[in-house]
């Protein structure tokens, strides 16, 4: 049995987020990091492996500066790191990213017990596409928003949260499952983990690795395969301070109900 | 020449800093608080390996050499000198076990204390034996009957001491002999008549523990002599530089620290209508202490390098220790300047950061001392 972790490298929006003339993301200019929930994918996939002992593969697409994010994951504990990589990927939306990130977990293969996690979403664009257009791709059944994963044999138990609450399912692996914080606390890296994150395999899938995969159409891939086209990025301007009460009740209803007085809301 | 720190050197620097902002600053008022050692943060940092750096995965250490330890131990300091000290003098006996012990004896006390939370000492000064190291009155006698050392005396001012699992003791086996007839000798916490005395209170380092020991016929098997009989204050002496560099490694921490502090503190502290790092005479103080800090840094990295490639660096460990120590203390006094009543005040961490810099040019070696090794090893070149 292994676990397919796909992962993103992302600016980290905590600091200040610069944007290019074209509208997008200039991500040279802001401090890389793994996208959070993906952490959560990875801790998931981890905490199975702890349990029992099956083979964790973090899988990524971007630039060979994505090598070192993987490097770090594989120093959390993951075994395996894959980067996919080509001029030919650059540029891809949600749609080519999840044909090419399709087409490299075929290139690893997939068995019968075997599971993908993705992260939900990805703090950079927030869209939570490539996870379930990765499942559509591949033909597998997938459960997004995952708060709870248990595994036997060839089933898994997902608990989904959803906005009113949480749905159960159970669902017949190969399959695709998406993550969120409330799963776990991701791990640390550990001092021996960093020193062995080196000698760990980490595989590059290149365009001519990939190109013989009807997926890998030229069309569909890379920026001019995106259907997405960005009208235009900004950082939206920062809404009122936030004003914490304390005290009981009654005494905190009638301080609000002063303020709200005073700026002629109520 | 290569400045550039290895992958896996950038990798342990990431998760030094993440463990010192997540789980040891947080502690740090605790520990301020109670004037007492935190058992949990060790074993957290246990868990994560920081406790096994420089001892083989063999014995169940971590691995790395002085340069990692340099990291980690800078980082710490940055947040919490306590936790950094509290590590730093830790690995001084199990990479001096690693170094001098046998097979039997690598196997049988490193994992105690490199992976499972257990606490290791280093125990040479006396109340009569502290720059003097070789004026050691505590005895190991040899008794033939029963083929084991039995201890007599007391240590002082012991890091950890009272609460070690595994304890590297330094005791005169010949005391005719002098200097030759010291030995270091592995003595385990519960043996028999070996007691803690006065858990002493310190001006700064409030989480790391400072003890007594008392050794009242204490026996111990002489397969725990380390190293030859009378190597003893060899063995002191290798360890003691190894340290040093760690010492010069918690000064460098505690200076970036107080400089990143000072630097965020200047950006948002506000008086005649702008804030204070438009002021020249300020950001005057600032670039000395960032040079100075930056500058004591590299001579740290040097020192461990040497020891890394295994080349001299006796007098290059006591260069960057009494450099980094210093410094340490001139950098937290102006960053109080900088930060005015505030910095004075202990909500703010930079006194604290004042009071336990101050340590770094005394323990290990005290700056005078240091003067001695570098200038003798200059001279007898």
């Amino acid at each position: 049995m292994k676990i397919i972790v796909c992962v993103k490298q992302v600016p980290d929006t905590s600091g200040k987020v610069a944007v290019n003339v074209d509208g997008t993301l200039n991500r040279a200019s802001m401090q890389a990091i793994t996208n959070p929930d993906d952490m959560n994918a990875l801790e998931a996939a981890l905490q199975l492996k702890d349990k029992t002992g099956c083979q964790v593969i973090v899988v990524t697409m971007g630039p060979l500066a994505a090598t070192g994010m993987l490097r770090e994951l594989m120093a959390m504990g993951a075994d395996e790191g894959v980067l996919v990589s080509a001029r030919e990927f650059g540029g891809s939306d949600t749609y080519a990213t999840s044909q090419i990130l399709a087409a490299a977990i075929k290139h690893i293969g997939l068995e019968a017990e075997d599971l993908i996690f993705c992260g939900r979403q990805a703090i950079d664009g927030d869209t939570a596409q490539v996870g379930p257009q990765l499942a559509e791709k591949l033909n597998l059944p997938q459960v997004t928003y995952a708060a709870d994963i248990r595994k036997e044999g060839d089933c898994i138990t997902v608990k989904r949260m959803l906005e009113d609450g949480y749905m159960t399912i159970l669902m017949k692996t190969p399959c695709m499952v998406t993550c969120i914080k409330e799963l776990n606390k991701p791990r640390y890296m550990t001092v021996s983990g960093i020193l062995n994150a080196c000698s760990k395999p980490l595989t590059t899938l290149d365009y001519e690795a990939l190109k013989d995969d009807p997926l890998i159409d030229p069309a569909t891939i890379g920026l001019k395969g995106s259907p997405t086209n960005i009208f235009k990025s900004f950082t939206p301007p920062r809404k009122g301070g936030c004003i914490m009460m304390d005290g009981d009740a009654r005494t905190v209803c009638g301080e609000l109900a002063n303020m709200l007085t005073s700026k002629y809301i109520i | 020449m290569d400045f550039a720190l290895t992958n896996e050197q950038e990798m342990l620097k990431k998760l030094a800093a993440q463990f010192a902002e997540n789980e040891l600053e947080p502690a740090t008022e605790e520990m301020e608080r109670n004037h007492a050692f935190n058992a949990g943060i060790f074993i957290k940092m246990a868990d994560l390996g920081f406790t096994g750096l420089g001892i083989s995965p063999e014995y169940g250490g971590s691995g790395g050499g002085d340069t990692e330890k340099v990291i980690v131990v800078a980082e710490f300091a940055k947040k919490c000198m306590s936790s950094a000290a509290t590590l730093s003098i830790h690995l001084v006996a199990p990479k001096t076990i690693s170094r001098f012990g046998t097979e039997a004896q690598k196997k049988n006390f490193l994992p105690k204390v490199t992976c499972k939370g257990g606490l290791a000492a280093f125990a040479l000064t006396e109340p009569g034996a502290g720059s003097d190291a070789a004026a050691v009155q505590t005895t190991a006698l040899y008794d033939e009957a029963t083929n084991e050392f039995v201890l007599n005396g007391t240590k002082c001012f012991i890091t950890g001491g009272a609460l070690a699992d595994v304890l590297v003791v330094f005791a005169m086996t010949k005391p005719e002999k002098g200097l030759k007839g010291m030995s270091a000798i592995i003595v385990e916490k519960g043996t028999p008549g070996f007691t803690s005395g006065k858990i002493e209170e310190k001006m700064g380092l409030a989480g790391s523990e400072t003890a007594e020991l008392i050794f009242e016929d204490c026996r111990v098997p002489a397969d725990n002599l380390l190293g030859r009989e009378g190597q003893g204050f060899k063995i002191a002496m290798v360890a003691l530089d190894s340290a040093r560099i760690g010492v010069g490694a918690q000064a460098v921490g505690i200076a970036e620290g107080a400089v990143d502090l000072s630097a965020k503190y200047m950006r948002e502290r506000v008086q005649f209508g702008k804030p204070i790092a438009s002021l020249q005479g300020l950001q005057w103080y600032l670039a000395e202490m960032a040079t100075k800090t930056e500058a004591a840094k590299w001579l740290v990295y040097y020192a461990a390098y040497l020891h890394d490639t295994d080349k001299p660096f006796s007098k290059e460990a006591a260069m960057c220790k009494l450099n980094a120590s210093e410094n340490a203390r001139f950098v937290t006094n102006l960053a109080i300047q900088i930060h005015g009543g505030y910095g004075y005040m202990k909500d703010y961490p930079l006194e604290r950061m004042y009071r336990d810099a101050k340590i770094t040019e005394i323990y290990e070696g005290t700056s005078e001392i240091h003067k001695v090794v570098i200038s003798r090893a200059i001279l007898n070149q």
